[in-house]
């Protein structure tokens, strides 16, 4: 071959072009392998039935609770979640769905009837019958499960999110 | 523009020198099988390569290994791939560096000055091996199992040391969890390690000696 282009530049650019081919062809499986997790659905949200509303009398906190699988890979956690409802009158849409983990560091809290408040076992965290904060560490009221509905059936339903 | 950037740099690192030492020396009129020790290179580095990114993902723990895996082979994007070259280039490797022996043994480069070499090449040989035996324990499934069962058992027939041997292997008397973990250990730290520091030895060895060269026929 003449000119300027000679055997050793030719191996040179070849080397330097299939090791780029195979290094796109691995980088790019190989981001995506690793960001995997990141972009699939986390857990399913859906409804979820808590109680029956002839079980709930007017003005006195039911506790309940429910079970969510989670599946990590090759990993299934359940974890339970678990509050209060409350209804405020007769009127199914008046009411309040309490989250009973407390929400300064994630403890469950127990409504104490002779305390007339939700005390939280860690750190004597103190919520009243709605949730507001009376007393101790925790930054906002107890959280409220905010979408409920009740089905043909007359069972209380929550919304749950993941998170 | 770019020259001054690449002057500025390279009066600094200077690293052309080393460039031309190690990747632009001259070689002797060669073929293709004198490129074996550099496929092998290749593939221990995919190998390295591949082998960190399945830890990503994959536990060494007899509850999780095999589901660690399904997840990787059918949950995670390109999971398939990462494994399936790791897993195939296991195989390779052995096969290219036996015939990268086989190819020093022939042309008799193993002579003088290359005994060390030639010596270290051995190390190697039975690293890779090593790095076969551990790594075909790790899916802890039935074929893995029992390979690994069979395998130890064979180190231990060894006379007097036998019994030893076979604990140290297996971490105790049978296939256990810790069997497992030791595996695990050995397969991702101890021997690609040694391997690395092999490998730099070899390839400092093969720059300081150069490539043997093929007899002409008046020699
Ligand atoms: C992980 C495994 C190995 C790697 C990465 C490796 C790497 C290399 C490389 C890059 C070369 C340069 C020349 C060539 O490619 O032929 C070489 C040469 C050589 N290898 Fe290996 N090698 C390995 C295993 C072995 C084994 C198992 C032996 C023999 C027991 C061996 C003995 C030698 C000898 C004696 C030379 C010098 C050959 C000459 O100067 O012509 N190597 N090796
Ligand atoms: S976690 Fe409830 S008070 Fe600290």
């Amino acid at each position: 071959m003449s000119g300027s282009f000679s055997r050793r530049d030719f191996i040179k650019a070849a080397t330097a072009l299939i090791g780029g081919v195979i290094g796109v062809a691995l980088g790019v499986p190989a981001i995506g392998y690793l960001v995997d997790p990141a972009l699939r659905a986390s857990a399913k949200e859906g409804w979820v039935p808590i109680l029956k509303l002839e079980d709930v009398p007017v003005g006195k906190l039911i506790p309940f609770s429910f079970t969510r699988v989670q599946v990590n890979g090759w990993e299934r956690t359940s974890t339970t979640f678990g509050g209060y409802v409350l209804r405020k009158s007769e009127d199914p849409k008046d009411m309040l769905i309490l989250n009973s983990r407390c929400t300064h560091l994630g403890c469950t809290v127990n409504w104490k009837e002779d305390a007339q408040a939700f005390i939280c076992p860690c750190h004597d965290a103190k919520f009243s019958k709605e949730g507001a904060v009376l007393d101790g560490p925790p930054p906002r009221p107890l959280d409220r499960f905010e979408e409920f509905r009740v089905n043909e059936a007359g069972v209380i339903e929550l919304f749950f999110k993941a998170g | 523009m770019w020259k001054k950037v690449y002057d500025w740099i390279e009066e600094r690192l200077g690293l052309k020198a080393l460039y031309d030492n190690l990747l632009d020396r001259p070689e002797p009129k060669g073929n293709w099988w004198n490129t074996l020790g550099s496929a092998s290179l290749f593939l221990f580095v995919i190998q390295g390569l591949t082998g960190i990114f399945l830890t990503v993902y994959y536990t060494p723990s007899p509850d999780h290994a095999y589901d660690s895996i399904q997840y990787i082979m059918n949950g995670v994007a390109f999971g398939w791939l990462i494994r399936g070259i790791h897993h195939w280039g296991a195989s390779l490797m052995i096969i290219i560096v036996f015939v990268h022996m086989l190819r020093v043994f022939v042309t008799a480069s193993f002579k003088y000055p290359r005994e060390l070499t030639w010596l270290i090449g051995i190390g190697l040989l039975l690293l890779t091996l090593g790095m076969g035996f551990t790594g075909y324990l790790l899916p802890w499934h039935q074929m893995a199992y029992w390979a690994t069962t069979v395998g130890t058992q064979i180190a231990g027939s060894v006379p007097f040391l036998g019994d030893f041997i076979l604990k140290a292997l297996r971490g105790g008397p049978d296939l256990s969890a810790l069997t497992l973990q030791r595996f695990f250990a050995a397969h991702i730290w101890l021997l690609p390690a040694a391997l690395a520091g092999l490998i730099g030895v070899h390839l400092y060895l093969i720059i300081k000696h150069g490539e043997s060269h093929y007899p002409s026929r008046d020699e």
